[in-house]
């Protein structure tokens, strides 16, 4: 680290993106400025996308994070957070994901919704924001905190764009009409063997919340989400690494099965 | 080892299987829990733990209670991983544990109760291994029903090794079964997922893969292990297939519940502690 000097949500965002592409994590920002606050993760993590797209990448989506009540618990909050998603973290179906690129990646089986219509906040219900849900599909997300040993605080990895890394969609469309989405099953294999499960209740009682919070925490921030965006709702399992070499599959009831293998 | 010795630590074996089965029986009697069977008998293995726990058995049955079927435990990998063993392992059910759903238990009927959410299996014909295929299993089963299983340690503070808990029958409290029969051909149990909910909070969530790849390998496990011990799952047994989440603690008052996908809900109502105080 250089200087104490005055943080700006550029020089954070700028430090974090450094920290992906040479793959070399740095320490919490928290730690460093004590005075960056949640207001100022935002700013960032809002800058970090424009420097996304300012070097090509377009916003595809969505991610949200801290959705199980163990994670709100861990990091001391009652509320997920929002994240952005650009075609750059979009893998194609049965992977190769390329974990010499990146710093200590881990992966969780996400329920994933493709948006038919805009979607804005405030106000926005469940039931409203199932509406606008043209399909469901099941996905496997790969975060990878560009802070060490993934220690951070809430604004941290606010900043660090929720931890965003890459994500897989699975190759079943289904229609939301009539899908019990709170009863949807996942199991979770990692090398053939059953290592946890869960269902869609595990993401804020039923993911349609998830998409309706997202839908309102972005009108504050002065965002809508667009047609045929993709939302990742939150981490059914917990995250499990990623190691050389697994292969890792996510079972869905109805979603068909989603694999990855880690190069 | 000549044989003589041999004897002596057989009867010194049966004698401290004996006493361990008695301090588990006084457990139940009054309430009070016992310290590890382990403190006591450090050189029982699992299968002095099955005899512990069959000692248990012969006296209910003495006593006027039958075997209405088995449960099936440690079938999670978690489970398994932290009782550092790769085998699940088996409890019997009897008639006086089966607890109807809409009437309140009495949490004080238990010491430490938890409550898991299963599968029920209930057999239209005898089962019996060594052999058992999951095609045999599937044949024999005539309907499966939402299930949850209170467990329930008579080993204080849960502090059980494999031997612990085998010798106390796998930690079985009470089973309450849910009222609507479904096919085994009508559900994918490997993917059908399951929530549990304590007191309108979701506890937990879990899909039937999660038990030993799938539930049906629960059955084929038992039959194949209790064939060659003579034993025969007969028509009508309930086998519990081993939970599909982890366990959620309960206390006086609490309502807990579990949703299936595919078979419905089963519910129950642990009674309100001044309603205890009133028995």
């Amino acid at each position: 680290m250089t200087s104490q000097g005055v943080w700006t949500p550029e020089v954070v965002a700028d430090l974090l993106l450094t920290a992906e592409s040479s793959r070399t994590p740095v320490g919490s920002v928290t730690g460093r400025w004590p005075d960056f606050d949640l207001a100022a993760a935002y700013r960032t993590q809002d800058v970090g996308m424009k420097r996304r797209t300012a070097r090509g990448e377009r916003v595809v989506g969505v991610k949200l994070g801290l959705t199980s009540p163990a994670k709100q618990r861990q990091m001391q909050v009652d509320t997920p957070s929002v994240a952005w998603l650009t075609d750059a973290m979009e893998l194609p179906p049965a992977t190769v994901v390329p974990r010499s690129r990146l710093i200590h990646p881990r992966a969780e089986p996400e329920i994933v919704f493709v948006l038919g219509e805009e979607l804005a906040g405030p106000g926005v219900t469940a039931a409203r924001a199932m509406h606008a849900v043209s399909a469901v599909l099941g996905g496997i997300e790969i975060i990878d905190s560009r802070y060490s040993g993934f220690r951070f605080t809430l604004p941290d990895v606010i900043a660090d764009n929720n931890s965003s890394s890459r994500y897989v969609t699975g190759s079943v469309q289904v229609n939301p009409d009539g899908f019990d989405l709170a009863l949807e099953g996942c199991l979770l294999e990692v090398d053939g063997q059953v290592v946890d499960s869960a269902t869609g209740a595990a993401v804020l009682g039923n993911p349609a919340h998830a998409l309706a919070f997202a839908a309102n925490q972005l009108a504050e921030r002065g965002h809508a989400l667009q047609p045929g965006w993709v939302v990742l709702t939150g981490g059914l399992t917990e995250a499990v690494p990623l190691a050389p070499g697994s292969h890792i599959a996510a079972h869905f009831s109805h979603l068909g099965s989603v694999v990855i293998k880690a190069d | 080892m000549p044989t003589g010795l041999a004897g002596q630590h057989d009867s010194r074996t049966a004698v401290l299987n004996a006493e361990a089965a008695e301090r588990l029986l006084a457990a139940y009697a009054g309430g009070e829990p016992a310290e590890p069977v382990i403190e006591r008998h450090p050189a029982a293995d699992v299968s002095d733990a099955y005899a512990i726990q069959r000692a248990q058995v012969v006296r209910w049955i003495a006593a006027g209670d039958q075997v209405a079927g088995y449960k099936v435990g440690l079938t999670s990998r978690a489970m398994q991983l932290q009782s550092n063993v790769d085998q699940p392992d088996y409890g019997h059910l009897m008639r006086s544990m089966f607890a109807p759903e809409h009437v309140p238990i009495p949490a004080t009927m238990f010491i430490q109760p938890r409550v898991e959410p299963e599968v029920a299996f209930v057999l239209s014909r005898p089962l019996r291994g060594p052999g058992v295929t999951i095609a045999d299993a599937v044949c024999a089963i005539d309907c499966l029903l939402p299930a949850l299983e209170i467990i329930d340690s008579r080993i204080r503070d849960w502090r059980i090794t494999i031997v612990d808990t085998i010798a106390d029958n796998a930690s079985s409290g009470a089973v309450v079964l849910g009222g609507r029969p479904v096919s085994p051909r009508a559900i994918d149990l490997r993917l059908a997922g399951c929530v549990l909910y304590r007191n309108g909070e979701i506890a937990a969530t879990g899909v039937g893969g999660a038990v030993l790849g799938s539930p049906l390998n629960s059955l084929t496990w038992l039959a194949n292990t209790l064939g060659p011990l003579g034993v025969t799952l007969e028509a009508g047994h309930v086998v519990l297939t081993g939970s599909m989440t982890r366990a959620t603690p309960v206390a006086p008052g609490d309502r807990v519940s579990a949703s299936f996908a595919g078979l419905g809900s089963v519910s129950v109502q642990f009674a309100p502690e001044q309603q205890e105080a009133a028995r």
